[in-house]
Protein backbone atom coordinates (compact mmCIF):
# COMPACT_ATOMS: atom_id res chain seq x y z
CA UNK A 1 0.00 0.00 0.00
CA UNK A 2 1.30 3.56 -1.06
CA UNK A 3 2.26 5.88 1.88
CA UNK A 4 0.69 8.65 0.10
CA UNK A 5 -2.73 7.00 -0.78
CA UNK A 6 -5.50 6.59 1.73
CA UNK A 7 -6.70 2.88 1.45
CA UNK A 8 -10.72 3.10 1.21
CA UNK A 9 -10.48 0.46 4.10
CA UNK A 10 -8.65 2.12 6.29
CA UNK A 11 -11.25 5.23 5.73
CA UNK A 12 -13.89 3.01 6.05
CA UNK A 13 -12.89 1.73 9.83
CA UNK A 14 -11.35 4.97 10.78
CA UNK A 15 -14.69 7.49 9.97
CA UNK A 16 -17.19 4.67 11.64
CA UNK A 17 -15.03 3.19 13.94
CA UNK A 18 -13.93 7.18 15.57
CA UNK A 19 -17.30 8.13 15.21
CA UNK A 20 -18.62 4.80 17.00
CA UNK A 21 -16.12 5.76 19.97
CA UNK A 22 -17.53 9.46 19.74
CA UNK A 23 -21.30 8.76 19.99
CA UNK A 24 -20.60 6.08 22.35
CA UNK A 25 -18.24 8.35 24.50
CA UNK A 26 -20.40 11.49 23.98
CA UNK A 27 -23.00 9.58 25.42
CA UNK A 28 -21.69 7.50 28.28
CA UNK A 29 -18.29 9.29 29.17
CA UNK A 30 -18.42 12.87 28.55
CA UNK A 31 -21.70 13.74 29.30
CA UNK A 32 -22.30 12.51 32.90
CA UNK A 33 -18.30 13.13 33.18
CA UNK A 34 -18.41 17.11 31.72
CA UNK A 35 -21.98 18.23 34.29
CA UNK A 36 -19.72 15.96 36.89
CA UNK A 37 -17.14 18.68 36.90
CA UNK A 38 -19.28 21.61 36.17
CA UNK A 39 -21.01 20.18 39.13
CA UNK A 40 -18.20 20.34 41.30
CA UNK A 41 -16.50 22.86 40.27
CA UNK A 42 -19.65 24.92 40.76
CA UNK A 43 -19.85 23.56 44.76
CA UNK A 44 -16.41 24.50 44.78
CA UNK A 45 -17.43 27.84 43.87
CA UNK A 46 -20.04 28.19 46.20
CA UNK A 47 -18.56 27.12 48.73
CA UNK A 48 -15.49 29.93 48.40
CA UNK A 49 -18.74 32.30 47.96
CA UNK A 50 -19.87 31.42 51.06
CA UNK A 51 -17.31 31.48 53.01
CA UNK A 52 -16.49 35.20 51.43
CA UNK A 53 -20.02 35.95 52.96
CA UNK A 54 -19.28 34.49 56.34
CA UNK A 55 -16.65 36.16 56.49
CA UNK A 56 -18.40 39.24 55.41
CA UNK A 57 -20.91 38.78 57.67
CA UNK A 58 -17.72 38.32 60.77
CA UNK A 59 -16.40 41.28 59.49
CA UNK A 60 -20.06 43.43 59.48
CA UNK A 61 -20.61 41.93 63.02
CA UNK A 62 -17.37 43.11 64.09
CA UNK A 63 -17.63 46.33 63.05
CA UNK A 64 -21.32 46.73 64.36
CA UNK A 65 -19.88 45.47 67.84
CA UNK A 66 -16.98 48.15 67.80
CA UNK A 67 -19.62 50.50 67.03
CA UNK A 68 -21.70 49.69 69.60
CA UNK A 69 -18.62 49.80 72.02
CA UNK A 70 -17.87 53.13 71.10
CA UNK A 71 -21.52 54.27 71.73
CA UNK A 72 -21.62 52.73 74.73
CA UNK A 73 -18.31 54.06 75.85
CA UNK A 74 -19.84 57.13 74.71
CA UNK A 75 -23.05 57.27 76.53
CA UNK A 76 -21.13 55.69 79.43
CA UNK A 77 -18.74 59.44 79.51
CA UNK A 78 -21.67 61.56 79.00
CA UNK A 79 -23.31 59.41 81.98
CA UNK A 80 -20.48 59.77 84.12
CA UNK A 81 -19.95 63.40 83.22
CA UNK A 82 -23.63 64.31 84.12
CA UNK A 83 -22.66 62.55 87.62
CA UNK A 84 -19.74 64.63 88.15
CA UNK A 85 -21.59 67.45 87.66
CA UNK A 86 -24.74 66.18 89.42
CA UNK A 87 -22.53 65.32 92.43
CA UNK A 88 -20.44 69.15 91.95
CA UNK A 89 -23.46 70.91 91.77
CA UNK A 90 -24.94 68.59 95.04
CA UNK A 91 -21.90 69.44 96.71
CA UNK A 92 -22.28 73.34 96.33
CA UNK A 93 -25.92 73.19 97.32
CA UNK A 94 -25.54 71.77 99.96
CA UNK A 95 -22.28 74.30 100.86
CA UNK A 96 -24.88 77.38 100.21
CA UNK A 97 -27.29 75.37 102.44
CA UNK A 98 -24.78 74.73 104.91
CA UNK A 99 -23.40 78.45 104.61
CA UNK A 100 -27.07 79.92 104.86
CA UNK A 101 -28.27 77.78 107.40
CA UNK A 102 -25.31 79.09 109.90
CA UNK A 103 -25.49 82.40 108.92
CA UNK A 104 -29.35 81.93 110.23
CA UNK A 105 -28.19 80.09 113.67
CA UNK A 106 -25.84 83.21 113.87
CA UNK A 107 -28.69 85.90 113.44
CA UNK A 108 -30.92 83.71 115.58
CA UNK A 109 -28.06 83.24 118.50
CA UNK A 110 -27.08 87.37 118.37
CA UNK A 111 -31.14 87.95 118.66
CA UNK A 112 -30.98 85.41 121.73
CA UNK A 113 -28.14 87.36 123.05
CA UNK A 114 -30.03 90.68 122.68
CA UNK A 115 -33.27 89.23 124.21
CA UNK A 116 -30.91 87.94 127.49
CA UNK A 117 -29.09 90.84 128.02
CA UNK A 118 -32.00 93.19 127.55
CA UNK A 119 -33.65 90.63 130.00
CA UNK A 120 -30.35 90.42 132.03
CA UNK A 121 -30.29 94.46 132.07
CA UNK A 122 -34.02 94.71 133.45
CA UNK A 123 -32.97 92.26 136.35
CA UNK A 124 -30.01 94.12 137.29
CA UNK A 125 -32.08 97.18 137.32
CA UNK A 126 -34.48 95.61 139.64
CA UNK A 127 -31.96 94.34 141.64
CA UNK A 128 -30.11 97.93 141.92
CA UNK A 129 -33.63 99.09 143.11
CA UNK A 130 -34.46 96.94 145.46
CA UNK A 131 -30.92 96.88 146.72
CA UNK A 132 -31.21 100.59 146.66
CA UNK A 133 -34.44 100.67 148.81
CA UNK A 134 -33.02 98.31 151.13
CA UNK A 135 -29.83 100.38 151.68
CA UNK A 136 -32.24 103.05 151.86
CA UNK A 137 -34.34 101.23 154.54
CA UNK A 138 -31.78 100.14 155.98
CA UNK A 139 -30.23 103.72 156.28
CA UNK A 140 -33.37 105.05 157.49
CA UNK A 141 -34.23 102.56 160.03
CA UNK A 142 -30.49 103.70 161.40
CA UNK A 143 -31.34 107.38 161.35
CA UNK A 144 -34.82 106.86 162.34
CA UNK A 145 -33.73 104.33 165.33
CA UNK A 146 -33.90 107.50 168.34
CA UNK A 147 -37.31 109.15 169.19
CA UNK A 148 -36.49 112.83 168.07
CA UNK A 149 -35.30 111.69 164.40
CA UNK A 150 -39.21 109.67 164.50
CA UNK A 151 -41.05 112.71 165.56
CA UNK A 152 -39.42 115.34 163.17
CA UNK A 153 -40.38 112.66 160.45
CA UNK A 154 -43.73 112.08 161.46
CA UNK A 155 -43.90 116.03 161.83
CA UNK A 156 -42.85 116.15 158.23
CA UNK A 157 -45.57 113.72 157.46
CA UNK A 158 -47.91 115.46 159.12
CA UNK A 159 -47.07 118.34 157.50
CA UNK A 160 -47.19 117.05 154.30
CA UNK A 161 -50.37 115.22 154.98
CA UNK A 162 -52.03 118.33 156.33
CA UNK A 163 -50.52 120.70 153.12
CA UNK A 164 -52.51 117.76 151.24
CA UNK B 1 14.14 5.53 37.01
CA UNK B 2 15.96 6.78 34.18
CA UNK B 3 18.28 3.76 34.83
CA UNK B 4 15.70 1.17 34.49
CA UNK B 5 13.80 3.31 31.28
CA UNK B 6 17.65 2.98 29.67
CA UNK B 7 17.79 -0.59 30.57
CA UNK B 8 14.43 -2.11 29.20
CA UNK B 9 14.93 0.19 25.91
CA UNK B 10 18.29 -1.29 25.51
CA UNK B 11 17.06 -5.25 26.40
CA UNK B 12 13.71 -4.47 23.82
CA UNK B 13 16.22 -3.05 21.33
CA UNK B 14 18.33 -5.90 21.74
CA UNK B 15 15.80 -8.22 21.30
CA UNK B 16 13.96 -6.58 18.10
CA UNK B 17 17.45 -6.55 16.53
CA UNK B 18 17.80 -10.15 17.27
CA UNK B 19 14.20 -11.03 15.78
CA UNK B 20 15.21 -9.09 12.36
CA UNK B 21 19.12 -9.51 12.00
CA UNK B 22 18.83 -13.16 10.53
CA UNK B 23 16.24 -11.93 7.64
CA UNK B 24 17.65 -8.27 6.84
CA UNK B 25 21.48 -9.21 7.69
CA UNK B 26 22.12 -11.36 4.85
CA UNK B 27 19.89 -9.83 1.70
CA UNK B 28 21.85 -6.45 -0.58
CA UNK B 29 21.13 -2.99 0.66
CA UNK B 30 17.72 -2.61 -0.82
CA UNK B 31 16.71 -5.64 1.61
CA UNK B 32 18.36 -3.92 4.27
CA UNK B 33 16.32 -0.95 4.69
CA UNK B 34 13.09 -2.48 2.91
CA UNK B 35 11.57 -3.39 6.64
CA UNK B 36 11.56 0.47 7.00
CA UNK B 37 8.89 1.34 4.32
CA UNK B 38 7.28 -2.04 5.32
CA UNK B 39 6.58 -0.98 8.74
CA UNK B 40 5.45 2.58 8.03
CA UNK B 41 2.97 1.61 5.57
CA UNK B 42 -0.30 -0.53 6.07
CA UNK B 43 -0.34 -4.35 5.04
CA UNK B 44 -2.75 -7.29 5.23
CA UNK B 45 -0.81 -9.29 7.69
CA UNK B 46 0.47 -8.04 10.82
CA UNK B 47 3.91 -9.13 11.21
CA UNK B 48 5.81 -9.92 14.47
CA UNK B 49 9.05 -11.67 13.88
CA UNK B 50 11.29 -13.85 11.95
CA UNK B 51 13.37 -16.73 13.18
CA UNK B 52 15.90 -18.32 10.49
CA UNK B 53 12.55 -19.60 7.75
CA UNK B 54 9.78 -19.41 9.86
CA UNK B 55 7.82 -16.15 9.91
CA UNK B 56 5.78 -14.87 13.09
CA UNK B 57 2.90 -13.49 11.55
CA UNK B 58 -1.19 -12.87 11.65
CA UNK B 59 -3.22 -13.56 8.91
CA UNK B 60 -5.65 -10.71 9.01
CA UNK B 61 -9.02 -10.94 6.69
CA UNK B 62 -9.36 -9.35 3.30
CA UNK B 63 -12.88 -8.05 2.53
CA UNK B 64 -13.71 -7.29 -0.61
CA UNK B 65 -16.95 -5.84 -1.85
CA UNK B 66 -17.64 -5.36 -5.82
CA UNK B 67 -20.59 -4.74 -7.95
CA UNK B 68 -20.68 -7.99 -9.83
CA UNK B 69 -19.42 -10.38 -7.18
CA UNK B 70 -21.00 -8.80 -3.88
CA UNK B 71 -19.01 -8.73 -0.49
CA UNK B 72 -16.30 -11.66 0.14
CA UNK B 73 -14.45 -12.57 2.94
CA UNK B 74 -10.38 -14.03 2.22
CA UNK B 75 -7.71 -14.69 4.42
CA UNK B 76 -4.57 -12.76 3.69
CA UNK B 77 -2.68 -16.02 4.03
CA UNK B 78 -4.53 -17.43 0.42
CA UNK B 79 -2.55 -14.61 -1.18
CA UNK B 80 1.10 -15.24 0.22
CA UNK B 81 3.73 -17.98 -0.53
CA UNK B 82 3.43 -20.08 2.75
CA UNK B 83 6.98 -20.01 2.81
CA UNK B 84 8.51 -16.75 2.53
CA UNK B 85 5.15 -15.22 3.55
CA UNK B 86 5.34 -12.79 0.46
CA UNK B 87 2.51 -11.41 -1.35
CA UNK B 88 2.46 -11.25 -5.10
CA UNK B 89 0.68 -11.12 -8.35
CA UNK B 90 1.50 -15.20 -8.69
CA UNK B 91 -0.83 -15.83 -5.59
CA UNK B 92 -3.79 -14.99 -7.10
CA UNK B 93 -6.94 -16.29 -4.91
CA UNK B 94 -10.62 -16.26 -6.22
CA UNK B 95 -9.57 -13.52 -8.77
CA UNK B 96 -7.49 -11.33 -6.52
CA UNK B 97 -4.51 -10.73 -5.45
CA UNK B 98 -2.10 -8.79 -3.03
CA UNK B 99 1.03 -7.60 -5.26
CA UNK B 100 4.11 -6.89 -3.94
CA UNK B 101 3.63 -3.44 -2.43
CA UNK B 102 0.98 -4.80 -0.05
CA UNK B 103 -1.92 -3.89 -2.50
CA UNK B 104 -4.83 -5.22 -3.47
CA UNK B 105 -5.91 -6.34 -7.05
CA UNK B 106 -8.05 -7.35 -9.49
CA UNK B 107 -7.57 -10.03 -12.03
CA UNK B 108 -9.87 -8.84 -14.34
CA UNK B 109 -9.20 -5.60 -13.34
CA UNK B 110 -12.76 -4.31 -13.04
CA UNK B 111 -13.54 -2.13 -10.04
CA UNK B 112 -13.86 -3.21 -6.77
CA UNK B 113 -13.56 -1.60 -3.20
CA UNK B 114 -11.91 -3.02 -0.52
CA UNK B 115 -12.90 -3.32 3.36
CA UNK B 116 -10.09 -4.93 4.63
CA UNK B 117 -9.07 -5.44 8.76
CA UNK B 118 -5.57 -4.38 7.61
CA UNK B 119 -2.67 -4.25 10.34
CA UNK B 120 -3.70 -0.43 10.99
CA UNK B 121 -7.82 -1.23 11.12
CA UNK B 122 -6.44 -3.86 14.00
CA UNK B 123 -4.34 -0.96 15.56
CA UNK B 124 -7.16 1.45 15.24
CA UNK B 125 -9.56 -1.13 17.06
CA UNK B 126 -6.79 -1.48 19.82
CA UNK B 127 -6.80 2.39 20.39
CA UNK B 128 -10.59 2.39 20.49
CA UNK B 129 -10.95 -0.12 22.86
CA UNK B 130 -8.33 1.56 24.96
CA UNK B 131 -9.81 4.76 24.75
CA UNK B 132 -13.10 3.85 25.29
CA UNK B 133 -12.15 1.55 28.10
CA UNK B 134 -10.47 4.27 29.74
CA UNK B 135 -12.98 6.92 29.18
CA UNK B 136 -15.93 4.71 30.55
CA UNK B 137 -14.41 3.77 33.26
CA UNK B 138 -13.55 7.51 34.26
CA UNK B 139 -17.19 8.34 33.55
CA UNK B 140 -18.98 5.31 35.55
CA UNK B 141 -16.20 6.84 38.93
CA UNK B 142 -18.38 10.01 38.52
CA UNK B 143 -21.79 7.90 38.14
CA UNK B 144 -20.15 5.77 41.45
CA UNK B 145 -19.23 8.61 43.53
CA UNK B 146 -20.57 11.50 42.37
CA UNK B 147 -18.48 15.35 42.53
CA UNK B 148 -15.99 14.26 44.05
CA UNK B 149 -11.22 14.11 43.98
CA UNK B 150 -11.03 11.45 41.01
CA UNK B 151 -9.34 8.11 41.36
CA UNK B 152 -7.95 5.23 39.63
CA UNK B 153 -9.24 5.90 35.26
CA UNK B 154 -10.64 9.08 36.69
CA UNK B 155 -7.58 10.62 37.94
CA UNK B 156 -5.69 9.73 34.28
CA UNK B 157 -8.70 10.92 32.19
CA UNK B 158 -9.60 13.93 34.11
CA UNK B 159 -6.61 16.03 33.86
CA UNK B 160 -6.95 15.24 30.26
CA UNK B 161 -10.48 16.50 29.79
CA UNK B 162 -9.66 19.48 32.38
CA UNK B 163 -6.58 20.23 29.55
CA UNK B 164 -8.71 20.24 26.72
CA UNK B 165 -12.01 22.16 27.98
CA UNK B 166 -10.30 24.95 29.39
CA UNK B 167 -7.19 25.13 27.61
CA UNK B 168 -7.69 23.85 24.11
CA UNK B 169 -11.72 24.50 24.04
CA UNK B 170 -12.41 27.64 26.32
CA UNK B 171 -8.99 29.67 25.23
CA UNK B 172 -9.15 29.25 21.07
CA UNK B 173 -13.80 28.81 20.52
CA UNK B 174 -14.60 31.48 23.24
CA UNK B 175 -18.16 31.52 24.80
CA UNK B 176 -20.10 28.68 22.65
CA UNK B 177 -16.83 26.12 23.31
CA UNK B 178 -18.92 23.83 25.79
CA UNK B 179 -20.52 21.91 21.89
CA UNK B 180 -17.48 21.41 20.70
CA UNK B 181 -15.40 19.41 24.01
CA UNK B 182 -16.76 16.24 23.67
CA UNK B 183 -15.29 16.16 20.38
CA UNK B 184 -12.23 17.82 20.72
CA UNK B 185 -11.77 15.20 24.06
CA UNK B 186 -12.28 12.32 21.96
CA UNK B 187 -9.71 13.69 18.97
CA UNK B 188 -7.41 14.35 21.76
CA UNK B 189 -7.10 11.13 23.51
CA UNK B 190 -7.21 9.14 20.06
CA UNK B 191 -4.82 10.64 18.72
CA UNK B 192 -2.67 10.99 21.49
CA UNK B 193 -3.10 7.04 22.46
CA UNK B 194 -2.73 6.62 18.90
CA UNK B 195 0.83 8.19 18.70
CA UNK B 196 1.79 6.41 22.04
CA UNK B 197 1.01 2.76 21.81
CA UNK B 198 2.38 2.62 17.65
CA UNK B 199 5.63 3.81 19.47
CA UNK B 200 5.33 0.52 20.98
CA UNK B 201 7.98 -2.07 19.34
CA UNK B 202 5.85 -4.04 16.70
CA UNK B 203 2.64 -1.96 17.03
CA UNK B 204 1.83 -0.21 13.30
CA UNK B 205 2.01 3.41 12.48
CA UNK B 206 -1.56 4.11 13.06
CA UNK B 207 -1.65 7.86 13.17
CA UNK B 208 1.23 7.98 10.74
CA UNK B 209 -1.13 6.70 8.14
CA UNK B 210 -2.69 9.27 5.78
CA UNK B 211 -6.20 7.64 5.11
CA UNK B 212 -6.83 7.66 9.56
CA UNK B 213 -5.58 11.57 9.78
CA UNK B 214 -7.57 12.12 6.49
CA UNK B 215 -11.21 11.39 8.28
CA UNK B 216 -9.71 12.98 11.38
CA UNK B 217 -9.20 16.23 9.38
CA UNK B 218 -12.27 15.80 7.68
CA UNK B 219 -14.57 15.67 10.53
CA UNK B 220 -12.85 18.73 11.88
CA UNK B 221 -13.50 20.44 8.33
CA UNK B 222 -17.11 19.17 8.76
CA UNK B 223 -17.83 20.37 12.06
CA UNK B 224 -16.12 23.54 11.58
CA UNK B 225 -18.21 24.44 8.08
CA UNK B 226 -21.34 23.22 9.63
CA UNK B 227 -21.19 25.31 12.38
CA UNK B 228 -19.62 28.44 10.32
CA UNK B 229 -21.90 31.91 11.73
CA UNK B 230 -22.77 34.62 9.23
CA UNK B 231 -19.54 37.02 10.07
CA UNK B 232 -17.44 33.31 9.16
CA UNK B 233 -18.98 33.19 5.56
CA UNK B 234 -18.95 36.97 4.95
CA UNK B 235 -15.19 36.44 5.89
CA UNK B 236 -14.87 34.45 3.14
CA UNK B 237 -17.07 35.49 0.50
CA UNK B 238 -17.28 39.34 1.64
CA UNK B 239 -14.03 40.13 3.18
CA UNK B 240 -14.61 42.96 5.42
CA UNK B 241 -12.15 45.84 4.34
CA UNK B 242 -11.01 44.75 0.93
CA UNK B 243 -11.78 46.85 -1.91
CA UNK B 244 -13.77 45.21 -4.48
CA UNK B 245 -11.66 44.67 -7.02
CA UNK B 246 -9.50 42.74 -4.92
CA UNK B 247 -12.33 40.54 -3.94
CA UNK B 248 -11.54 38.85 -6.84
CA UNK B 249 -8.35 37.82 -6.08
CA UNK B 250 -8.95 37.08 -1.86
CA UNK B 251 -12.11 35.47 -2.32
CA UNK B 252 -10.55 32.73 -4.40
CA UNK B 253 -7.99 32.32 -1.63
CA UNK B 254 -10.20 32.46 1.29
CA UNK B 255 -11.92 29.31 -0.21
CA UNK B 256 -8.55 27.33 -0.76
CA UNK B 257 -7.77 28.79 2.76
CA UNK B 258 -10.97 26.85 3.40
CA UNK B 259 -8.97 23.36 2.44
CA UNK B 260 -6.11 24.35 3.10
CA UNK B 261 -6.26 23.97 6.72
CA UNK B 262 -8.15 20.51 7.10
CA UNK B 263 -4.75 19.16 4.73
CA UNK B 264 -2.33 21.23 6.90
CA UNK B 265 -4.15 19.22 9.92
CA UNK B 266 -3.82 15.90 7.95
CA UNK B 267 -0.20 15.97 6.35
CA UNK B 268 0.82 17.25 10.10
CA UNK B 269 0.21 14.15 11.98
CA UNK B 270 1.13 12.10 9.45
CA UNK B 271 4.24 13.35 8.57
CA UNK B 272 5.10 13.69 12.17
CA UNK B 273 4.28 10.20 13.02
CA UNK B 274 5.86 8.37 10.07
CA UNK B 275 9.15 10.55 10.06
CA UNK B 276 8.99 9.21 13.40
CA UNK B 277 9.39 5.77 12.94
CA UNK B 278 11.48 5.79 10.20
CA UNK B 279 13.97 7.75 11.91
CA UNK B 280 13.82 4.96 14.57
CA UNK B 281 13.78 2.30 11.83
CA UNK B 282 16.24 4.12 10.33
CA UNK B 283 18.65 4.07 13.11
CA UNK B 284 17.98 0.12 13.32
CA UNK B 285 18.28 -0.28 9.78
CA UNK B 286 22.28 1.23 10.26
CA UNK B 287 23.30 -1.99 12.51
CA UNK B 288 22.45 -4.46 9.71
CA UNK B 289 24.07 -1.84 6.98
CA UNK B 290 27.18 -1.64 8.72
CA UNK B 291 26.96 -5.26 10.25
CA UNK B 292 29.35 -3.45 13.07
CA UNK B 293 28.59 -4.53 17.28
CA UNK B 294 29.81 -0.85 17.93
CA UNK B 295 27.37 0.86 15.49
CA UNK B 296 24.46 -1.28 16.72
CA UNK B 297 25.51 -0.26 20.36
CA UNK B 298 25.88 3.50 18.94
CA UNK B 299 22.26 3.21 16.81
CA UNK B 300 20.96 1.68 19.72
CA UNK B 301 21.16 4.52 21.98
CA UNK B 302 20.29 6.87 19.63
CA UNK B 303 17.13 4.69 18.73
CA UNK B 304 16.49 4.75 22.95
CA UNK B 305 16.87 8.81 23.04
CA UNK B 306 14.51 9.35 19.82
CA UNK B 307 11.96 7.47 21.38
CA UNK B 308 11.96 9.67 24.29
CA UNK B 309 11.79 12.32 21.71
CA UNK B 310 8.97 10.25 19.77
CA UNK B 311 6.89 10.02 23.55
CA UNK B 312 7.23 13.86 23.47
CA UNK B 313 6.19 14.35 19.85
CA UNK B 314 3.42 11.99 20.45
CA UNK B 315 1.70 14.63 22.72
CA UNK B 316 2.57 17.58 21.16
CA UNK B 317 1.29 16.13 17.76
CA UNK B 318 -1.83 15.33 19.69
CA UNK B 319 -2.37 18.75 21.63
CA UNK B 320 -1.78 20.39 18.28
CA UNK B 321 -3.91 18.55 16.32
CA UNK B 322 -6.67 19.14 18.59
CA UNK B 323 -5.44 22.73 19.60
CA UNK B 324 -5.72 23.14 14.96
CA UNK B 325 -8.86 21.82 15.19
CA UNK B 326 -10.26 24.27 18.37
CA UNK B 327 -8.84 27.34 16.65
CA UNK B 328 -10.69 26.41 13.26
CA UNK B 329 -13.79 25.98 14.94
CA UNK B 330 -13.48 29.07 17.03
CA UNK B 331 -12.84 31.02 13.95
CA UNK B 332 -16.43 29.42 12.10
CA UNK B 333 -17.94 30.45 15.33
CA UNK B 334 -16.86 33.57 16.60
CA UNK B 335 -19.50 36.19 16.82
CA UNK B 336 -16.62 38.98 15.44
CA UNK B 337 -14.23 37.30 13.28
CA UNK B 338 -10.76 38.49 14.77
CA UNK B 339 -9.37 39.83 10.76
CA UNK B 340 -12.20 42.32 10.70
CA UNK B 341 -9.79 45.03 10.46
CA UNK B 342 -7.57 43.92 7.82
Amino acid sequence: MDLITPGTGLIFWQLFGFLGLLFILIKFAWKPMLAALDERESSIENALKSAETARNEMANLKAENEKLLTEARLERDIILKKAQDASVKMIDEAKEDAIKAGAQMIANAKAVIETEKKAALADIKTQVASLSLEITEKLLRKNLSDDKAQKELVDGFLNELKLN
Amino acid sequence: MTRKILVISLLISAFLLGFTSNTYAAGGEEDKTSFIMHHVKDSHEWHFATFGHTHVTLPLPVIVYSGDRGLEFFSSTNFQNHETHLFGEEYAHEGYFIDEHDHLGRVDESSFVEFSITKNVIMLFIVLIVVGWLALSAASFYKKNGAVAPKGAAAIIEPIVIFVRDDIAKNSIGPQYKRFVPYLITLFLFVWFGNLLGLIPGAANMTGNIAVTLVLAVLTFIITNVNGNKAYWKHVFMTPGVPPLMLLIIVPVEIIGLFTKPFALMVRLFVAITAGHIVILGFIALAFIFESYTIGIASTLMVTFINLIELLVATIQAYVFTLFSAMYIGSAVAEHAHDDHH
